[in-house]
């Protein structure tokens, strides 16, 4: 009798919310912000607990997924928004979110400080909080025979046959901005018979930039077979050896710009105090934290770069984008040629 | 009826919502008309068969080895094959394309069998330590030779168990999705991957839903088909506490098939651990250091070894459930067939969707339903652990109901004849019976809770990262140090899963009878 009606008290004291195990909710008289991020958001512990000092607000992180997955979540709650302010939403996904009234108007006092240049929308819903820039990585030892490529269109040179490997566009956030870098640097017109270069130059296509960095690529913990992958310019600082050297190098003329937005949810259950989070995730102290936590770069302006990425990974100045509502409209069908070209 | 309402509120809704969405958008017919989703449909059920037969030929050995066998060793068996179990699929498929570089079909059913050895083998023993072996003695007097004895006397008894064991490994391996992503590239795409796609990255959710539709049908015909094979086996048969021997003669070739599987499972293991202490300059013990921490800056929010305890906690959450949820439905099972009934069937499928459903599918619909619950419960922390416990729940009524089934009712009869209740009678006759079942349902539940990803991945999570959570944030980083935490985090996991697995086989459920 006592084991049957033990597991029926556990059942409901499950069902009615008071875990076993699990710690209880913090008090309701407590000033919360729940916050939607993208799965790598990351930041200083110290800054969290500053600001809470500073204004008694609490910031609560709520993982949900990349940014593709995050921007569907917000659309599909967006009557009954699951947080008060979500980051991560990045320039492919922006005008999807836009569109669908996902954000609320913020005139932060931070927004004119570098974020404004890439502003998407005049009454200002979206702020920039970072820029993460896709390029080609190299293994710069091994290229030193062959000599390093500067130009994407190099990369259809035989002499580069079986070396580059790269995301499936479809299933990998890299893998769709080294697509647009493509097509932005080739134009519509082009961009197909690049492909179908590089496919007849024995590109290797994997699903996700795992596979692709940590097993393919020489030039990083897996030492595998190919000296040219597609990742991130901020990668090398990761890959210093012990002489101080970068063993990897970003080639900075081949890059394609994700801007990483925040902004107010509509329907926020307490805008008020969400705004002063965009404004803290906008402020210098953040911005100067963003790199070390999330491999990315400030969008504030004059913010020091720590010491290992001014070394191996300054910010390329000469990235390319494309415009958000082109990417909306284009990019299944972009996504679709690129199979058709590259898988046959 | 509480087995009832749990299907129904944190499955049931939450599916029919999103999927309801879809249809809303139209659409779905053109989904259906078009041929690659019939490609789709076909791999699907090929590589989920394939593997499945995979997972039975290496399972059955261990099985016997863990059911019947006295031999040094049996434990750490009994451990190893559960480790396969919790490893992230992310990390099974990198360690499966080192030896496959280009991936491919092979290595997706080989990793889709790797998982779940495990299954087969613990459903499997836990029938077979209760088959009567003096039937098979009897043939063997008679003058069958073992093999003989084998197909003719002990497989028919455990056919019941094979079939339960088989339809959750082909659910499984229907909706496996990791492995398939990072193993099939664009070439192998199975409805789990592509309703991903088409719900996450392109918000087609009309098209998802007519996939979801396809998948749900599909595993409704597979439970449908298992169940009936199921059925013409399952019956009352003389159980009792077989106490393992000795192995003797072509038994011990049995043994050893059964150590050369545990060897084969342990190879990406011994793999994972190479690649957390090797560097590019040696060997080192960095990636565990940092771990102690939280990584390098700071990489993560919490210790590997919170992560650890946070994991353990919501897996532990989960196993209450789903033992709750699960044990309940197994008694009702028990006494509804005993009177034989429809109802019997369809609750006893309808328990099994969850493993048939994507995940993703799950996870959006939550979105859409779960605020309608009392505090929000969309993003409330005790979401994890439900949503684990319906992957678990049909593992623990698969496990137990075998045993529960199998219970003569000439002993219940006679207990209810001498004066006890109902209550008395489950008591004294099936528990002590079923009791190392339940154990080893609660084993497996916690493992198998410790491990899953899939639906946690898509369920909003609040800031109390889990040890795969932990992986997976590592494995997307740059650098040695991190790559190597990762794998320093895959082999706190293994631990973890290890001891639990340990101290829940040491739990004794009091009663007569046993040990």
């Amino acid at each position: 009798m006592l084991r049957r009606a033990l597991t029926a008290a556990t059942a409901f004291a499950l069902l009615t919310g008071c875990s076993v195990t699990t710690g209880q909710a913090p008090a309701d008289r407590e000033r919360v912000v729940t916050l939607v991020t993208h799965d790598s958001f990351a930041l200083s512990q110290e800054l969290l607990d500053g600001f809470k000092a500073d204004t008694g607000i609490t910031v609560k992180p709520l993982a949900s997924g990349d940014a593709g997955e995050v921007t569907n979540k917000l659309v599909l709650t967006k009557d009954n928004p699951i947080g008060d302010v979500a980051f991560g939403v990045d320039s492919t996904f922006a005008s999807r979110a836009l569109k669908e009234g996902v954000f609320a108007e913020h005139a932060s006092p931070e927004a004119d400080k570098g974020a404004q240049r890439y502003r998407l929308d005049p009454p200002n819903r979206l702020h920039a909080v970072d820029v993460g820039d896709v390029c080609l990585n190299i293994d710069v030892a091994a290229l030193e025979d062959v000599g390093e490529p500067t130009q994407l269109a190099q990369l259809a040179d035989p002499k580069y046959r079986d070396m580059l490997v790269v995301q499936d566009p479809a299933t990998s956030s890299p893998g769709l901005a080294f697509l647009l870098a493509t097509i932005a640097t080739f134009g519509e017109a082009n961009w197909r018979n690049y492909w179908g270069q590089l496919a007849a130059n024995g590109v290797k296509v994997v699903s996700g930039w795992e596979e692709a960095y940590t097993q393919d690529f020489s030039g990083s913990s897996g030492k595998g077979p190919r000296p040219i992958v597609v990742s991130y310019a901020s990668s090398p600082s990761a890959e210093i050896g012990d002489d101080g050297q970068p063993r990897t190098k970003a080639l900075l003329d081949t890059c394609y710009r994700q801007v990483e937005y925040a902004g107010v949810l509509s329907g926020a259950k307490n805008p008020e105090d969400a705004k002063k989070v965009v404004d803290f995730l906008l402020s210098e102290a953040v911005q100067a934290d963003v790199p070390g936590q999330m491999y990315v770069y400030p969008s504030r302006e004059g913010v020091a770069l720590p010491e290992a990425w001014a070394k191996a990974a300054p910010l390329p100045t000469s990235s390319r984008s494309l415009p958000a509502d082109e990417v909306d409209a284009n990019r299944e069908r972009w996504v679709q040629e690129w199979r058709t070209i590259v898988q046959g | 009826m509480v087995p009832l309402a749990f299907l129904g509120v944190f499955f049931a809704w939450p599916v029919a919502a999103i999927v309801g969405l879809g249809f809303g958008e139209g659409g779905v017919l053109r989904v259906l008309g078009d041929g690659a989703t019939w490609d789709l449909v076909g791999f699907t059920l090929g590589q989920a068969a394939a593997a499945t037969l995979f997972a039975l030929v290496a399972g059955m050995p261990v099985a016997f080895l863990l059911a019947r066998c006295r031999v040094r060793g049996a434990g750490v068996v009994r451990a190893a094959v559960m480790v396969p179990f919790v490893l992230p699929t992310v990390v099974v498929g990198l360690a499966f394309r080192a030896l496959w570089p280009d991936g491919g079909v092979l290595p997706i059913v080989l990793a889709n069998a790797f998982f779940n050895v495990a299954v087969v083998a613990r459903t499997v023993g836990g029938l077979w330590a209760r088959v009567d072996r003096r039937a098979e003695d009897a043939a063997r007097a008679l003058g069958a030779s073992r093999p003989r004895a084998f197909t003719a006397v002990t497989l028919p008894a455990l056919a019941p168990a094979i079939g339960s064991a088989a339809s959750v490994v082909f659910l499984f391996c229907a909706t496996s999705f990791g492995v398939v992503l990072v193993l099939g590239g664009a070439r192998h795409r199975t409805l789990e991957t592509e309703i991903y796609l088409r719900t996450v990255e392109l918000f087609d959710l009309s098209g998802a839903a007519a996939l979801s539709l396809l998948q749900f049908v599909a595993v409704v015909a597979v439970l449908l088909v298992g169940g009936a094979a199921r059925r013409r086996r399952e019956r009352g048969m003389p159980l009792r506490v077989e106490p393992p021997r000795r192995p003797t003669g072509g038994e011990w070739g049995v043994v050893a098939a059964a150590w050369l599987v545990v060897a084969l499972l342990l190879t990406p293991v011994v793999g994972l651990l190479v690649r957390s202490l090797a560097t590019r300059d040696g060997w080192s013990l960095d990636g565990y250091r940092a771990l102690a921490g939280t990584g390098e800056r700071g990489t993560l929010a919490v210790t590997g070894l919170d992560a650890a305890l946070n994991s353990v906690r919501v897996a532990t959450d989960a196993t209450l459930v789903a033992l709750a949820v699960g044990v309940l439905s197994a008694v009702v099972l028990v006494g509804l067939r005993r009177h034989g009934s429809w109802f019997a069937e369809t609750l006893d499928t309808a328990l099994m969707l969850p493993l048939g459903v994507s995940a993703v599918t799950v996870g959006f619909g939550y979105l859409v339903t779960m605020d309608a619950l009392p505090g929000d419960f969309r993003t409330s922390p005790l979401l994890v652990p439900l949503a684990q416990a319906l992957v678990v729940t049909p593992l623990v009524v698969r496990i137990v109901l075998p045993v529960l089934r199998a219970v003569d009712e000439r002993l219940r009869q006679a207990a209810a004849t001498l004066g006890a209740s109902p209550w008395r009678v489950w008591r004294e006759v099936d528990l002590p019976l079923a009791s190392r079942s339940l154990v080893a349902a609660a084993g497996f539940g916690f493992v198998v809770a410790l491990g899953e990803f899939g639906a946690t991945s898509f369920l909003a999570r609040p800031d109390a990262p889990t040890l795969p959570v932990v992986i997976a944030r590592l494995m997307s980083r740059p650098g040695q140090l991190n790559s190597q935490m990762a794998y320093a985090a895959c082999a706190l996991l293994m631990v973890v899963t290890t001891v639990a697995v340990l101290a829940i086989e040491r739990l004794r459920v009091p009663s007569g009878g046993e040990f």
